[in-house]
């Protein structure tokens, strides 16, 4: 117990510090030490993507990373989405095409599909299907996700400056 | 008054009902700010880890606690024996069987409770619950429910092993929990003995789990000072909890509060009462402070809410032309260890009898035989009212099976049987009332949409090409579902009857909240109710808050289950309004100065018949509530509140069809096409309606392909984290395309039936239909879901199709 390290790193902007065990996984540093709950649980084995969170630019699965491995990290989570009170259009996105029923997946859902539209601004069905397969959705069957990413992708390629 | 476009621009302000109004619950759930359970944090909160058997049977020799109590951060172990001073180390069920809280001397499946740990955090609680030292004395286990009654099976529940009834009905053997049945076996076996075309084939419905992405838990709270328990939880029923924590606890009702927050989805496995709940609150209540109770992954396929597992034979006997003439069909259940599934007093095998589905059939008879084997208690409905997709599974399947025998279409043998639109309401030969239908033109409309004829011909030459490196296979559905439980005088658990309320406060603005007590997991009630209120009061929807799931302000009601909520608490709504309605109505004429019959409704307000000038706005009228200018005698405030029992159940139904192609060589199934073609009665937000049919076909999906949990001969899970039990990703899941008519519900107040269950239920017999119609040119009649790549390629290779 005794056994504790500081870790700092920058959360949706704002650089955070936390003290915590080696053993302690990045999950539960963001929702019981950093009060940010947007971020689930769903599985603890990586299987179902409900606690990704973006680290470095690129999507992660925050229940099996140790938190002591993101010292200097940038990290994003579904709460920084949302830029001087203006939804990001992947969430504008999920709202205008019923992407979401229960919510539980929803963030991680989200910030899997943010940095996926980063990567490739112009998916095609099948490389959207192929980019959210590692986040599991029970309610929607996908097929409204599928069209929230590609209306968030059309309307960020119409307006690139307002949605970066 | 009015030309069109100023009343549609009326009507549209308000959201209401048949408009796909976006769903008001989106803002918090993308904004990451939903309110689930394992987001609560109370002060001085502590962890309850559970420790859980490695056996599926065993005796408890002795339980050490001490190297976990040395744990830094370790509180508190709680065992049976802890539990037992305020009697909570059994626990009644649903089911009418008890259930133990903690293991009391024996333990019954693999991964039962045996203690709890509690620690000041998550960590410590998991470092103790693997330190508490249990000695245990392995017995045989019984796995397979088909050796449950032999003469020489082990007791599995010795604890009542002398009873000679738990909750249902005679027992004949120590491992039996109840024989129901229905129908007229006399009637029944003389139409086979004199039927000349008779069909039987045994199917399996596969014991699968509801798998929420949100597992279960709690966090509970008992104030010493106050004597006041609060537990929030993940629940679909929060005030049958209730009732159920103040019966067992003996703490009076109302210091009783369950709140239900934000529910990361049910499908019911979110229904029963479970050990975990019961411990975090006793626990609460030993220790003083608040107790948070969460359930792991593999804790949650392993012990709670599994469903199905209803080893069903089928038979049915039918004339030359295909008129079916006779059916029986009965199911030997397994129910685990103990009869922990939700079950109304009166129907211990649910709605099993619903199994006639959408045929006339004169001479019926059901029944099912429930064993308790070695395995986690439960038998949950699965995303359907219980045991609706065993019992339509089974007739979907026969009516194949009769069709292949009688080498017929399965559409035209569908068609022969179907009970006609004019024969509503319907009275089965298995006692339901079959509301209302058009089944014909249904599957006419469906088979249309997907040029059936042409599929078929396709079908054929692909049949007859020696070359074709895969087979095509066309499979149907054309089901009714039962939900919307129901009316008291044949539902009830624990005596309380089903029915569901709505209480409405319309605030002198003309702001509405309405409280009801179903209880959402993602079906958008904050948004469907709120839009049943727009339309019949005349106020904007955006200015409906509904609440649900918190006992101490919602009225009481059953939760939502079994596609309930719009059958029974949308009925209430509409109720509920409407006295509202009554009043404004009293208020305007007074106002107008005209008679009551004088005034006429238009959209948001009352006018003067003949006069339009002459009007009151829903909106005016709120305020004058408020205020002394009121008919003489009548009272201040619009509000209202509504207990709704429904005269009958509901009978939403459905035609689809499923396109497969298979690959010989690999067993790989893709779903090339599949219709889906729902009547739910009146529609209040299409774009709700669809997303729930996209994941009820998901889910349909995800049981017929893939999912199963299976056991060793010992009783050992052999897959249950998400690495082995199957949930769909984008990559597998298919294309759905949707459909509907509308055949309003004729005792519903506002003709809805219902609609979030019936693709689960109607889609998992289409795509087994599909698969196995793929083989049915060799001979095949059945093959046992899930059909997963490997279990079709063994078909496949069994039939020599993988040769070269």
């Amino acid at each position: 117990m005794a056994n504790t390290q500081t870790v700092s790193f920058t959360l949706n902007g704002k650089g955070v510090a936390a003290t915590v065990e080696p053993r302690e996984l990045l999950i539960h540093t963001l929702r019981e030490r950093l009060a940010h709950t947007g971020p689930h649980i769903g599985c603890e084995t990586s299987h179902c993507g409900a606690c990704t969170v973006d680290i470095d630019g690129m999507s992660v699965k925050s229940c099996t990373v140790l938190t002591v491995q993101c010292e200097g990290a940038q990290m994003l989570t579904v709460e920084g989405l949302e830029q001087g009170g203006v939804l990001h259009a992947i969430q504008q996105a999920f709202h205008e095409e019923h992407g979401l029923q229960c919510g539980y997946c929803t963030p991680g859902m989200l910030t899997r599909a943010y940095r996926l539209l980063k990567e490739n601004p112009n998916p095609s069905e099948e490389e959207i299907r192929y980019g959210l397969a590692g986040n599991l959705c029970r309610c929607t069957g996908y097929q409204n996700i599928v069209k929230a990413v590609q209306s968030a992708a059309a309307k960020l390629a119409a307006a690139p400056k307002a949605a970066a | 008054m009015g030309d069109l476009s100023e009343l549609q621009e009326r009507e549209q302000k308000l959201q209401g009902m048949g408009t796909s109004m976006l769903r008001k619950e989106d803002a918090r759930f993308i904004r990451g700010q939903g309110s689930y359970v394992d987001d609560i944090k109370l002060p001085g909160m502590l962890f309850g880890a559970l420790v859980r058997s490695p056996y599926a049977h065993a005796r408890i020799r002795s339980i050490d606690k001490s190297l976990a109590l040395a744990v830094p951060g370790v509180v508190a172990v709680l065992t049976a024996d802890d539990l037992k001073p305020v009697n909570l180390h059994w626990m009644p069920t649903l089911g009418g069987d008890v259930q133990a809280v903690l293991a009391d001397k024996k333990v019954c499946f693999q991964l039962q409770e045996v203690a709890m740990v509690l620690a000041t955090d998550r960590y410590a609680a998991a470092d103790g619950a693997a330190l508490v030292e249990v000695d245990y004395e392995e017995l045989p286990a019984i796995v397979d429910p088909k050796q449950s009654m032999a003469a020489d099976a082990p007791v599995i529940r010795e604890d009542i092993a002398d009873k000679k009834e738990v909750g249902h009905g005679p027992r004949t053997h120590p491992n039996h929990i109840f024989t129901w049945e229905a129908g007229d076996k006399a009637a029944a076996d003389a139409a086979f003995a004199s039927a000349p075309v008779t069909v039987r084939e045994e199917i399996l419905n596969p014991r699968v789990h509801p798998c929420p992405l949100e597992t279960c838990g709690c966090v509970a709270s008992f104030n010493k000072a106050t004597g006041y328990l609060t537990v929030y939880m993940t629940t679909q029923a929060p005030h049958i909890v209730r009732t159920v924590l103040a019966m067992l606890s003996g703490i009076a009702e109302s210091k009783i509060r369950v709140v239900g927050g934000d529910i990361g989805g049910g499908f019911g496995n979110k229904v029963p009462v479970y050990p975990g709940y019961v411990v975090a609150i006793v626990a609460s209540i030993v220790t003083g402070v608040p107790v948070k109770w969460i359930e792991s992954r593999i804790d949650n396929i392993s012990t709670t809410g599994f469903a199905r597992d209803y080893h069903c034979v089928g038979e049915l006997a039918a004339d030359t032309d295909g008129r079916i003439k006779g059916l029986r069909f009965t199911a030997l259940a397994d129910h685990g260890a103990f009869n922990s599934h939700v079950s109304a007093t009166k129907l211990p095998a649910g709605l099993f009898s619903i199994c006639t589905g959408s045929y006339a059939i004169p001479n019926a008879y059901c029944r099912v035989d429930a064993v308790y084997t070695n395995k986690a208690p439960g038998g949950v409905a699965y995303r359907c009212s219980l045991r609706v997709t065993e019992a339509i599974y089974l007739i979907e399947r026969m009516m194949d099976v009769l069709a292949r025998k009688l080498n017929m279409d399965p559409a035209e043998v569908r068609r022969r049987n179907f009970v006609q639109a004019e024969q509503f309401p319907y009275q089965t030969s298995l006692g339901w009332t079959l509301d209302s239908g058009a089944y014909d033109a249904a599957l006419d409309k469906v088979l249309k949409a997907v040029d059936y004829e042409g599929l078929r011909r396709e079908q054929a030459q692909r049949r007859a090409d020696p070359d074709a490196t895969s087979l095509m296979g066309i499979g149907l559905s054309t089901f009714t579902e039962i939900v919307g439980a129901g009316p008291t005088k044949v539902c009830d658990i624990l005596g309380i009857g089903l029915f569901d309320s709505c209480e409405i406060r319309v605030h002198p603005t003309g702001g509405v909240i309405a409280r009801l007590g179903t209880m959402t997991q993602g079906q958008g009630h904050s948004t469907t109710y709120a839009q049943i209120i727009a339309t019949e009061l005349g106020l904007p929807a955006s200015d409906i808050v509904v609440e649900e799931g918190d006992t101490d302000k919602a009225p009481y009601g059953a939760g939502t289950w079994g596609s309930r909520s719009t059958p029974v608490s949308g009925a209430a709504t509409a109720t509920a309004a409407r006295k509202i309605k009554d009043k404004a109505k009293k208020i305007a004429a007074h106002l107008l100065e005209v008679a009551e019959g004088d005034l006429e409704w238009e959209i948001d307000r009352f006018k003067v018949r003949g006069n339009p000038a002459q009007a009151k706005t829903m909106k005016e009228i709120c305020m004058v509530a408020h205020t002394g200018n009121l008919p003489d005698g009548m009272e201040q405030g619009l509000n209202a509140v509504s207990y709704y029992d429904p005269p009958n159940l509901t009978f939403p139904f459905g035609a689809y069809v499923c396109v497969v192609d298979i690959d010989k060589f690999t067993g790989e199934v893709k779903v090339r096409r599949f219709y889906a073609l729902d009547d739910c009665g009146t529609r209040i937000n299409p774009m709700i309606i669809e997303g729930q049919i996209h994941g009820g076909l998901t889910e349909a999906f995800a049981v017929a392909m893939g999912q199963q949990i299976p056991f060793d001969e010992n009783g050992n899970h052999l897959g249950n984290s998400l690495m082995d039990y199957f949930l769909p990703t984008t990559v597998e899941t298919p294309h759905w395309e949707t459909d509907h008519t509308v055949t309003p519900c004729p005792h519903h107040p506002l003709g809805a039936k219902g609609v979030a269950e019936s693709p689960h239920v109607g889609g998992i017999p289409c795509l087994s239909n599909a698969v196995i119609d793929a083989f049915a040119h060799l001979g095949v009649t059945h093959m046992d879901m899930p059909h997963s790549a490997w279990r079709v390629w063994t078909k496949c290779h069994e039939l020599g199709l993988d040769k070269h």
